[in-house]
Order: C-alpha cells, then structure tokens, then sequence
C-alpha cells in the first residue's frame, strides 16, 4: 500500500498528490487554511488576479440552483501589485504549492501580468484563464475564439520564457472545444485547465428580472460534472500528451476518479469548497483509496483509463 | 479585520431541542466547548438537506444565545423561520440529529469596557441576537432598552425569559396588530435628539439598517449593525457577500459580509452603493 504514488506533473511541475483548489474557489487560500494545512494538497490555485484592482460585479452576485450555483463575482481583486506583496509570501510560508491564475482584458495585460510574475520565486505554474464568463463584453472571452486564445497564450509564453509551465483555462461554451485546445497547445501551452463555468441565467419570479446584478453568471457545482467529463474525455482523445487540469461539479472521490479516468492529470475541488471547507482534504483521501481499492498502482496508471479498449 | 474567525470549526452538532414557537423554530444545538468561542452577532453555517440534497451551498443563522450547563455541557440556540427549502429542512430534524456545522463565524457586537447606554433594534427575526447581547452588555452595567419592529405580528420575536435582560422593550407593528402602529425607526431620532443613547446596536433587514445609519450620520452616537447578503460559503471564498464598505482612508472597498461583517460600523457602509458597483477604482 505505502507504494502506491499519488503524485502528478503538469509540464515540468510536479505535485505530491493530484488534488488542486480550483481559481476562484479558494480566494488565497489563508481562510482553507483554518481547516487544512495547505501543504497537504497538491497546490493552491489562486483566485485570478488582473493587472489592477477591480471592484467586481454589482450584487447579488449569487444564487443557488439545482445541485449547482450561479455566480456573478467579475474577478474582484487586489491587483497583482499587492497580490505579489501580500499573498504569496504568506502562501509560500504555509510551505504550500502555488499555481497563479491570471486574466486580462486585452492580451498585452496577460503579457504584463506575465512579465511581473516571471521572476517571483516559489511558483509552480501559471494558470492563464482566458475563459471567465464573468465580463462586461462577452466578446472578451478569449477562449470562445480560437485566434484570440493562441494570441494569449503566446503573448505568456514570449514573456516568461521556457521554464514556467503554462496551463491554459478553457471554457466549455464552445462548439469544438479540441480545435482550441490544440491552438493554445502550440502556442506554447503545457497543459490545460477544463472547465470553466458554463454561463447561465436564473430570472427571479418577485422581480420578473434576472436575479443576478449582472444578469449573466457562471453554473458551477455537481449540475455540470457531466459536461466536463465529456471536454476531457474530448480533449484527452485528441492531444493524449497534454494534461489536463480537471474540474467541474466534483465533490467526492469518485466524482475526481471519474474525471481523471475521462484523462485528467489532477483535478481542481471548486464550488465543494463552498458546502464544505474540508472537500478537498476529503476528496483526496478517498480518491486515493478508490485508486488503490481499484488496483492501481499508481494515479499516472489510472489517466485516461476510459480510453482503452475494454480487456486491456 | 479580512481574516476568518480564529476559532471557525467545522463539526457534527448534535440537535438537543426543536420546539416551534409560532411562525419560527428554537433550536438547540450541543457544541461543547466551542460555546467559549462564540460571541453575540457571531453566525453558523449548516449544511441543509442531507448527503443526497441538491441543495449544495450552506445557510447561514445567527447565533441566538450561547450558554453552558452541567447535563448539556455547551449548547446553542437558533432561531429559524422555515422559509426556503433549506431552512425547512432545518426546522424538520428531529432530537438528536447530528448537522454539520461551521461556527463561529464574522464578526461581533463590540462590547463598551464602561457602562453605556445601549438602545438595541431588532426587525423581524433579526432581534434573534440581541438577547444575547443584552445579556452581555447588563452584565457590563449599561442600560439595555430595545426597540422591536416587523410587519406583523406574528413576525416579532420576543422571548418572556429575554425581556428579563433589558431594561425597556417595546414593539412596532405595520399593522398594529402587536405594541404600537409604526415602524421602529420613528422613535429612534427623538432619542438621538434627547442625547439618551450612545450606541445602537441593529439586526434585521438592509432596509432598517439604512434607516439607522442615516439617523445616526452626523451624531454622536455608534451604530453597530449585523448585515446580511446572500453569501454562498459564508467562510470568505466565494467573494458573493460583498458589500460597499469606506476605510478610514476614504477608499471603498468590496469587503466579504462573512469576514469583515456580519457585524460593521453602519457610517462605513455605503448604502447607496449596495447592488452598485463604485464608478472608479483610485
């Protein structure tokens, strides 16, 4: 049993266990820290950060629907400034993993944001997340046009050079999800990050309006797991050398087994985290034993499992 | 200030009574020694609808009343109106089960070190803390007198046993059909004006808190106020619960209601700027 090996790798980087927080879902990580050490999971996603500080979207930014919840946030935030002074130094102290999320309104901020994170130590990856739903102009979803998402993901890549694994966030409201996968693939991305939200809408019967101050937001939470399944069993199928990120809706070890036999490589515990702050120290200990109950030796030995014909 | 509460947990509590009283519920809740923790304006977070709901995010109650005894060790009380589905559930579970729950959470009433005069408003269910805070403030000598208001009466929660820790207590009623026709804020002004109180201390809803803070703008008297906004995880990681707050340097920020609330000065919050977004970041 002691043999069994957990860990993960995405790109050069590499993970003691495969169970991450997903971005947005854990703010720094300093309030999960009141419940878990940090270091015991494979690494913090941070909440995505943008050049400068930024208010959000008006509220109410939340509402509740079947197995799942809307959500409206806007990527509220410090700015990269203070986040760099603030929260990655305390993070780094917790002796936890850290992958940096980032997003940006034009490319040349991602190229910025890039620039300024380069040369802080203590990073594991950045995560370039080209796919909140969350904006004012829809049209600044990189990741719905494949020429935007390499343009990005370029941009990144140019500015922090080779050693810093890139993994790039992608949205599942598209119409062929593989073809921009394999776009920001070789624009230079290592790895990538499935999925994000799925936009929605909830109309609020008092008001007759929608109930979201702004209108659209991102479904999350167990209602979607079957949609992010289906990306990376998609994906995984055509770039089979590209790991994958996973996360969707997944709440227990055997939602987060079902994503990596689909051809995930760790798998992000989001919303989870909202109905319990222990999820993701949970989802792991019964992750790995499932693993081990289904005779795997290994979590490398379980990716993509889905994918191989029956009696191999 | 922006940090989770140090003595947050996470535990399976166990119900030791669900009596219904009127149009809500009182539950007790066994926490054991966590009762050390807890403060009045602290709130819980319950995981509603058991392991096959499709209720996935927790709700947040005020914490009505801690207290310690020899056969229960330490318990808690809340009061719940079973409203939403969540709430229902609640409201069902029978003596003796378990729920999971996250508590203590946010901020507290901060308490005078000297005796003060202490004018306590509560609307609706919102008045749910401040017997416990009344019991804490009489215990620091200062005069305790309480204002409650609802649309109804059935809507007012009044204990017999609270009424024995303030000093005065009186009810408004839209209707009239309990204390007196009015709403509660109407009276507040004249005690402001007569230099009677020196701290209000509110819960209840955005509306009467408003109302509060701006009797209270220019004056000399401190508003302490429980606010609430839909919060999703109600531990400061899903950034729903925001609400317009100014600092001291004149900056608004988006402060999380479950971290840097729910108890806030009512001069900071900016009111009309709830369900708004501020024009520019500085």
């Amino acid at each position: 049993m002691s043999e069994f090996d957990f860990s993960t790798t995405l790109g050069n980087a590499f993970f003691n266990t495969p169970i991450f927080t997903a971005s947005g879902c854990a703010s720094s990580g300093k309030e999960l820290a009141q419940f878990f050490p940090l270091k015991d999971i494979g690494a913090v996603v941070t909440k995505s950060v943008m050049n400068k500080p930024r208010y959000g979207r008006p509220t109410p930014r939340m509402a509740e629907t079947p197995s799942g919840m809307l959500n409206s946030i806007g990527l509220q935030g410090p700015g990269i400034e203070a986040f760099l002074a603030n929260d990655i130094p305390w993070l780094v102290e917790q002796n936890s993993r850290i992958i940096i999320s980032i997003a940006g309104e034009t490319i040349e901020e991602y190229a910025t944001l890039a620039r300024k994170i380069r040369s802080v130590s203590g990073i594991s990856a950045i995560e370039v997340n080209i796919s909140c739903p969350n904006v004012e102009n829809r049209g600044l979803v990189f990741a719905c046009d494949p020429d935007a998402s390499r343009r990005v993901i370029d941009g990144v890549r140019k500015t922090i050079g080779g050693e810093l694994p890139i993994i790039a966030k992608l949205s599942p409201d598209v119409t062929n999800l593989p073809e921009i996968a394999k776009g920001v693939v070789e624009s230079g991305a290592d790895a990538l990050a499935l999925i994000n939200t799925v936009l929605g809408m909830v109309i609020n019967l008092e008001t007759m309006r929608p109930h979201l101050g702004g209108k659209t937001g991102g479904l999350s939470g167990p209602a979607i797991r079957p949609v992010a399944v289906r990306a990376i069993y998609q994906v995984h199928a055509a770039l089979p050398e590209v790991p994958i990120l996973g996360m969707g809706g997944v709440s227990s070890g055997r939602d987060a087994l079902e994503l990596i036999l689909a051809g995930a490589s760790g798998v992000s515990i989001g919303t989870a985290s909202f109905g319990n702050p222990h999820a993701a120290v949970e989802i792991q200990s019964e992750l790995r034993d499932l693993l081990i109950a289904k005779g795997f030796s290994s979590l490398k030995s379980a990716i993509g499992f889905a994918h191989r014909e029956v009696g191999l | 200030m922006s940090q989770i509460n140090r003595s947050a947990s996470h535990i399976n509590a166990t119900i030791l009574a669900n009596k219904r009283v009127g149009q809500y519920h009182q539950i007790v809740f066994g926490i054991g020694d966590l009762v050390k923790s807890c403060r009045p304006g602290n709130f819980v977070a319950i995981n509603v609808g058991g392991d096959t709901s499709r209720m996935i995010l927790r709700r947040a109650f005020a914490i009505s009343r801690v207290s310690e005894s020899a056969s229960f060790g330490g318990t808690m009380e809340l009061i719940v109106a079973p409203h939403g589905s969540g709430s229902k559930w609640l409201c069902s579970q029978i003596e003796g089960s378990e729920v999971d729950i996250v508590l203590p959470l946010g901020t507290a009433f901060g308490i005078p070190t000297s005796p003060v005069n202490a004018l306590l408003v509560g609307g609706g269910y919102g008045s749910a803390p401040l017997f416990g805070l009344a019991e804490v403030l009489k215990a620091r000598g200062c005069k305790v007198d309480m204002l409650l208001g609802a649309s109804t009466s059935a809507k007012i929660y009044a204990p017999m046993e609270g009424k024995r820790s303030v000093n005065s207590l009186k009810i408004y009623t839209e209707d009239g059909t309990m204390g007196e026709l009015g709403r509660v804020t109407e009276p507040i002004k004249v005690l402001i004006e007569a230099k009677a109180i020196d701290v209000i201390y509110s819960c209840g809803p955005m509306g009467m808190l408003r109302a509060i803070s701006e009797l209270t703008a220019n004056t000399d008297v401190v508003h302490q106020c429980a606010v609430e906004e839909a919060m999703a995880c109600g531990i400061g990681i899903c950034m729903t619960c925001v609400l317009p707050i100014k600092g001291d340097d004149g900056q608004i920020s988006m402060l999380r209601s479950c971290i840097d609330g729910p108890v806030m000065d009512g001069s900071t919050v900016q009111w009309h700027l709830v369900g708004q977004v501020p024009e520019v970041l500085p």
